[in-house]
């Protein structure tokens, strides 16, 4: 634990959030590992509905409870259990150890309040200073997000996604956290767009020296920003490792697919390979391997045991059946093509 | 076309499906459906002519008994049944008058909105003038102006109504008019008046209906209302509130004369707007959850 | 703003104009001779015809609508049949005891209503909750003239403890205030309720939890001035019922309103004070109304900028 101490930002340890609603207990995270080590960023892509937000949300304990509960597991931040702080001490946290920026710039922004009041609240919660300082702050900020300081006074709704984004950011940031939760921040924005805010993050994450989980489905960003990737399926990951493990040894059928939704540019004649199906329903995940109704290389023994962790490397963790010993499944070829 | 069917009608069967699982709305349609049918089978439950206008003074203001369930009012006529018979006649005033309000709101909303420009304009200034007088008020200049009775509060309710629904017509003839298929009715040589009412008109049913609910309660609540400053129902016919305007005088000595026609009332509007809610959650499930 | 607010101000003269013609034009529909029923039944008919001619009753619609409206830019709402003095003294005289009514009416809706909805909101599905929902239900439902009567058996004809009629001191004002207000304060409760709860489940509150706002700073500073939005349009509209229903509360209460005073002259065929009752409460409703926006632009700025 010591020794952790030093190493992780964040370490997540076995984490289960359950939301129950009318249709039954639908299980959005089902005893997930992760860790981020400091200065690093960490990568989490999986599709929508695979559980990816709300282990964000459970990092600031902000669930919505009514329907979701976290049922399980630890989240180590700092070296200090999350779930022993009060509620009180958790508000202390949020916004200045660990910020999050949220997928739809839109609607994030509250639209009665001027930005500048937006991002000196966030200063003036954590920091003792007098509210004229505090909004002098904000608009240094905002100039380090390349928003002149005198639009402060301004409404988001005078602002376009992208610049709303930067407004985001220069809130997440203002604080100096230990550790940036970014939620798909530039799905909602224009391609363009999107290069210069995850430009942006870069650039003063590095600065800050903060550690980031950057939460995403597109492979590109992953490539782009991330030193680790955890990728997750139906609630737990799938396979782990570095950019280089995820990226050259992909090992996880589902990763596999992943990459085979990708067009390629070298060879365009070639046929995008999607991923067949959709994702399980929650409420009523398949046995065993939750991947096997939509995986190529599916075996009989895939329907009824769960995978385990199977240590590839030092680095590289995968959840395959094809890994472990004696399961007879086998990868490669596939029996449908 | 097969198939689009079958799809609409899935839908009506979800939308009923999550109306019946709204307990509050079923109970509001419970008490609908016994009103309804007290209101059907009012002169089986209670004879007009010996009952609800015959007068007995000897039986005046007696409290309620085993006989006279509600008891009798100044004229000795049994309040229970005056109740039942009344039914009909806010059943009947609420339905009507919201049709009329429907109908003219409907077409002028309709016409204002598939044509915009200046018929939008021209209506909806007009709307809004009759917006710009409370409705309780227009609904009374109107019966004062005609006269009292039935049929003219009918007509001054409906009238008072009509903005509301030429608002909502308008409001969904204007969101839906650009959608596709409207379009491609229109495409394939629909003429206008065929497209507002085969694509728009049920397009937007639902928040009609859901209005048409709630203003069925309040056509009941302005009829007693008009009734009960003597410019609605006339006596002897009985009429929740016009019970409860004579009722007035007894305060003091027989309060059944005025609590039962009023719990009446609360009754109806609480069961109507029950099922309101419960339609327009229904109607859209994005609210609940 | 004060641009803005100058431009309605000037918009509310069609309003009246558009007004004043729709409550002429439905009262001239009104069968029956003016003449004899000041008259009388037994009246001669040279009498009757005199009066008729005097009046102006003979000549059409347009040209007495034209008459009356250059009376009213002058303040001048016509002769009451009736009581033979001038209706616009005659309202004027009674509109202060309304407008008490009216306005401790929807103060007292308001003041009970908004922090109703925001607990219920905040404590969805709570004991509170379903309390609050039931009386804002029943509130709803009940007919405020049948509420009064009920408040007359209850308060003062059995407890003593508020007259049952007359404008008198504040007691008297409190039976009539509950009956007038109660309907508002159930609909602005309802209102309040499912408005924050949709703004609560805004993405912009959990990014205010996300910097670490406390719970009821969330509530008070960030949702609702959001939740106010449509709370402030309704209270405009209810405004509007809060005339009619004034109407019947007068009635129940024997206040000495303009409500009193238009009952009266709509049973005496007095067209004239009938015409001036209702362009008067228009009037006001439209001023009110305007305020609603002015106050709409003052909470929501993206509204507030398309003045500017």
């Amino acid at each position: 634990m010591a020794e952790h101490d030093s190493k992780y930002t964040l370490e997540i340890k076995d984490l289960e959030v359950q939301f129950k609603t009318v249709d039954g207990v639908v299980k959005a995270v089902n005893g997930i590992d992760l860790a981020i080590e400091k200065g690093k960023t960490l990568g989490l892509v999986g599709e929508t509905g695979a559980g990816k937000t709300t282990t964000a949300l459970s990092i600031l304990r902000l669930v919505p409870d009514p329907p979701g509960k976290i049922t399980g597991g630890t989240i180590t931040l700092e070296g200090k259990d999350l779930f022993s702080y009060s509620e009180k001490e958790m508000e202390t946290i949020r916004g200045s150890q660990v910020s999050m920026i949220f997928q739809d710039p839109m609607t994030s922004l509250n639209p009665v309040m001027t930005v500048g009041d937006q991002i000196a609240e966030v200063i003036q919660l954590h920091e003792k200073i007098d509210p004229k300082e505090a909004l002098e702050k904000a608009k240094a900020m905002l100039e380090m997000v390349g928003i002149p300081g005198n639009r402060g006074t301004e409404y988001p709704h005078q602002f376009s996604g992208g610049m709303k984004q930067r407004v985001i950011i220069a809130m997440a940031l203002v604080c100096n956290p230990h550790l940036l939760i970014a939620d798909e921040p530039t799905t909602a924005l224009d391609v363009t767009i999107q290069a210069q805010v995850l430009d942006l993050m870069q650039k003063l994450r590095e600065k800050y020296g903060t550690s980031m989980l950057m939460i995403t489905h597109d492979l590109g960003i992953v490539a782009e920003v991330c030193d680790n990737v955890s990728i997750m399926y139906a609630g737990r990951i799938v396979e782990h490792g570095t950019l280089e493990d995820i990226f050259n040894s992909t090992s996880h059928p589902y990763t596999e697919g992943l990459f085979g939704s990708l067009p390629n540019i070298e060879n365009r004649n070639e046929q995008l390979k999607p991923i067949p199906g959709l994702m399980p329903d929650p409420t009523d995940l398949p046995p065993g391997c939750a991947f096997h109704p939509r995986c190529k290389y599916c075996k009989d023994i895939c329907k009824s045991r769960v995978p385990a962790v199977t240590k590839l490397s030092d680095t590289h963790l995968v959840a395959c059946l094809a890994y472990e010993e004696g399961t007879g499944v086998t990868l490669g070829g596939g029996d449908n093509e | 076309m097969e198939n689009k069917k079958a799809k609409k009608r899935s839908m009506t069967m979800e939308v009923c499906q999550r109306l019946a699982r709204n307990k509050m709305a079923m109970l509001g349609l419970a008490i609908l459906v016994v009103l309804v049918l007290c209101a059907v089978f009012a002169d089986v439950i209670a004879d007009y002519e010996t009952k609800v206008v015959a007068q007995n003074i000897a039986n005046r203001l007696k409290g309620p008994s085993a006989e006279h369930w509600f008891g009798t009012d100044e004229f000795g006529r049994d309040i229970f049944a005056r109740i039942i018979h009344g039914s009909r006649v806010s059943l009947v005033v609420g339905l009507i008058s919201v049709s009329v309000s429907l109908i003219l709101g409907g077409i002028l909303g309709a016409f204002a909105g598939f044509y915009g420009g200046r018929v939008d304009n021209v209506i909806m200034r007009v709307m809004d003038i009759f917006l710009a007088v409370p409705s309780t008020l227009l609904a009374m200049t109107i019966v004062a102006a005609l006269g009292s009775s039935l049929v003219n509060v009918m007509l001054a309710i409906g009238v008072s109504g009509i903005p509301t629904y030429a608002r909502i017509v308008r409001a969904a003839v204007m969101s839906v008019k650009d959608q596709e298929f409207v379009e491609a009715s229109r495409a394939i040589g629909a003429t206008n008046v065929t497209t507002i009412f085969r694509e728009i008109i049920p397009n937007c049913l639902a928040p009609i209906i859901v209005q048409a609910t709630l203003s069925v309660a309040g056509a009941i609540l302005s009829t007693a209302s008009l009734s009960f400053i003597g410019l609605g129902v006339q006596p002897p016919d009985p009429e929740w509130g016009a019970m409860l305007s004579g009722g007035r005088n007894f305060l003091r000595d027989a309060v059944h004369l005025t609590l039962f026609p009023g719990l009446a009332i609360v009754i109806t509007i609480l069961a109507l707007n029950l099922l309101g809610d419960g339609l327009r959650d229904a109607l859209d499930p994005r609210l609940k959850q | 703003m004060h641009k803005y607010v100058i431009k309605r101000l000037i918009m509310l003269i069609p309003v009246v104009i558009g007004v004043s013609f729709l409550v002429f034009f439905i009262m001239s529909l009104a069968p029956g001779d003016t003449a004899r029923t000041i008259l009388g039944e037994d009246a001669p008919i040279e009498a009757i015809e005199a009066l008729n001619e005097e009046l102006g009753l003979n000549d059409p619609v347009l040209i007495r609508y034209g008459r009356y409206m250059v009376g009213l830019a002058h303040g001048d709402l016509g002769t009451s049949y009736k009581s033979g003095r001038s209706v616009f003294t005659e309202v004027m005289s009674r509109f202060p005891d309304t407008l008490k009514l009216a306005f401790w009416g929807m103060i007292f809706a308001v003041v009970l209503s908004i922090p109703i909805g925001i607990i219920s909101a905040t404590k969805q599905y709570s004991l509170i909750d379903s309390v609050s929902m039931v009386f804002a239900l029943l509130g709803v439902a009940t007919p405020n003239f049948w509420l009064g009567l009920m408040l007359i058996i209850g308060f003062s004809l059995h407890l003593r403890w508020f007259p049952s009629g007359g404008s008198e001191g504040w007691k008297a004002l409190v039976l009539p205030v509950i009956t007038l207000g109660t309907g508002c304060m159930a609909n602005i409760t309802r209102t309040t309720r499912s408005s924050m709860l949709e703004v609560i489940r805004q993405d912009y509150i959990r990014t205010a939890k996300a910097k670490g706002v406390g719970y009821r700073s969330v509530i008070y500073k960030h949702a609702l001035k959001n939740a106010l939005i449509p709370v402030v349009t309704v209270i405009g509209l209810q405004f509007g019922s809060l005339l009619g229903g004034a109407v019947l509360t007068e009635a129940v209460f024997s206040w000495p309103g303009v409500g009193t005073y238009l009952v009266n002259s709509i049973k005496a065929k007095d067209t004239p004070a009938v015409l001036g009752c209702v362009i008067i409460f228009s009037i006001c409703f439209s001023i009110v109304n305007l305020c609603v926006d002015i106050l709409y632009a003052y909470i929501d700025p993206r509204i507030k900028s398309k003045y500017k």
